[in-house]
């Protein structure tokens, strides 16, 4: 269970995010979507404790993020798949954070296989790494410790479609068994394939939020159509605010 | 779950130091520059051979070049952007950050340790090639003192890494500022007797030749200086990483 309650995050006047508010439950794939720049990361990094919050309140699994003791055994999060030490190999990466969260090295070489890299390429320093590589090793950090819970930023980006199609695969799993999901993307379609429930912002605030099937057919058309209309409403129109209110009452 | 143990901590931010070539390659280097050092006093200079010479010919290039380690172990997490993961596997980051302390202190010993391994080889070398007498008498409080002094600039350069947090930025600060203060007081008249009391390199001078002869007031000269170059930016630096906000650019 993730629950942000008016988060806000204030740069002098810029305002990244602005009183977001939604829960990511057990069992669902909540899909938290919106354009670059719309605040996504910043809600995403203040809901893991690494970025102080303006007001509002983040909690995961019914606690702010830094009062979890040993987090990596209950949330696996990924943020930025290209934040590793160049210098390391990917098994070294994920050998580092296992001896941190207290698991074995076993482990290390199960989610290896689990995320498809081969033990060569593990054995390969991150410098030399694709995209879709870092993403892999992202995931496989994430996953490491057996968490309940998974937040992951735009881990379908630099993915070829077996990829993300294997990812929608291993996150539907990973619900199936009760663990919650909050993934942010601005791949509208892969969304749309892989969340159960939506969460859409844009220039810092909700502009829309329900479930999947609500979102697609009370617009009657593509979630993106939706999508780009209600991220380019947000710019225009300072009342956005209640679209969020009132799309949120009928989606229940 | 169990909090995680400060131990666990400290091993793996060791670990961290050591895992990658550049900073594997660092610490070959200084030693490698260290056992360089020693060749030039042992079979080049004159006289300067006895282990005592070469014990203390090893604390320039120590002096010099270790604290880069700690300056590097606290400010990888923001030059190689792993304090994403690394603050959300443990988000008590003063924790993190003390383990880092910790653990740079263990390499800057151990790295004590191989210098004065290095000083009896070439003295042993000097001795069986040269003519040079043996002569391995060296007063204790010359020992600890040289250890003492490694911790304290090991610390030193773990605490302008936690401040600065940007590895280019805290070594030429590492180095200029103490160095610029240092003139200046030589050259400030009414600051020349205080110098002592406020700069950590007039007040540790004595600690390399004997820490045991050294008075009360030379301890309490290295205690003032040590909280003005190493407490404060340490502190400063665990509450910095504990309050900044933690990002991948």
């Amino acid at each position: 269970m993730i629950t942000a309650d008016h988060l806000t995050r204030r740069y002098g006047d810029f305002t990244a995010v602005g009183n977001v508010t939604f829960e990511a439950r057990p069992g669902l794939v909540t899909g938290f979507l919106g354009p670059n720049g719309a605040g996504k990361s910043t809600t995403m990094r203040m809901l893991c404790g690494l970025t102080p919050v303006t007001s509002g309140t983040a909690h995961v699994l019914g606690m702010p993020f830094r009062e979890l003791t040993n987090p990596g055994r209950r949330v696996g999060v990924l943020l930025d798949a290209s934040a590793q030490h160049a210098g390391r190999t990917g098994r070294e990466a994920l050998t580092v954070s296992a001896m941190l969260m207290g698991v074995g090295r076993r482990r290390v070489t199960e989610v290896l296989d689990l995320v498809g890299l081969t033990p060569k390429e593990a054995d390969r320093r991150v410098r030399g790494y694709s995209l879709g590589m870092r993403q892999r090793l992202g995931i496989a950090n994430a996953l490491l410790g057996e968490p309940e819970v998974l937040i992951l930023d735009e881990p379908a980006n630099g993915l070829d479609p077996a990829g993300i199609r294997w990812m929608r695969d291993l996150l539907r799993d990973f619900v199936r068994s009760g663990g919650t999901v909050l993934l942010s993307s601005h791949l509208l379609h892969e969304v749309e394939k892989v969340a159960d429930e939506i969460v859409v912002i844009g220039n810092g605030r909700i502009v829309a939020q329900g479930s999947t099937e609500f979102l697609l057919s009370h617009s009657q058309r593509s979630l993106e159509d939706l999508f780009l209309d209600l991220t380019a409403d947000v710019s225009r129109d300072a009342a956005a605010p209640a679209t969020h209110e009132s799309t949120r009452e009928n989606a229940r | 779950m169990t909090a995680i143990p400060f131990t666990r901590l400290t091993l793996v931010e060791w670990r961290k130091q050591l895992d990658t070539r550049a900073g594997l390659w660092l610490l070959i280097s200084i030693a490698l520059i260290t056992a360089a050092v020693l060749a030039v006093m042992a079979f080049i200079g004159e006289g300067a051979t006895s282990f005592e010479a070469l014990y203390f010919g090893t604390s320039t290039p120590i002096g010099l070049l270790l604290p880069v380690v700690g300056i590097l172990a606290a400010t990888s997490e923001w030059s190689q952007r792993t304090g994403l993961i690394t603050f959300t596997l443990e988000p008590r980051r003063t924790r993190v950050g003390l383990a880092k302390l910790v653990a740079a202190l263990g390499s800057g010993i151990a790295f004590f340790a191989v210098a004065v391994a290095l000083a009896a080889v070439f003295h042993l070398a000097v001795v069986a090639f040269t003519d040079a007498r043996a002569a391995w008498e060296i007063s204790a409080g010359a020992l600890w003192g040289g250890l003492l002094l490694t911790v304290i600039y090991m610390a030193q350069g773990v605490a302008f890494g936690a401040l600065i947090q940007n590895t280019a930025g805290a070594i030429v600060a590492f180095f200029a500022l103490p160095t610029s203060f240092s003139l200046v007081g030589s050259l400030v008249g009414g600051l020349r007797d205080v110098m002592p009391w406020i700069d950590l390199g007039t007040a540790t001078e004595p600690l390399l030749f004997d820490a045991g002869a050294m008075t009360g007031e030379q301890w309490a000269h290295v205690a003032t200086s040590s909280a003005i170059w190493l407490l404060l930016p340490l502190t400063l630096g665990l509450i910095r990483i504990a309050r900044s906000e933690i990002k991948s650019a």
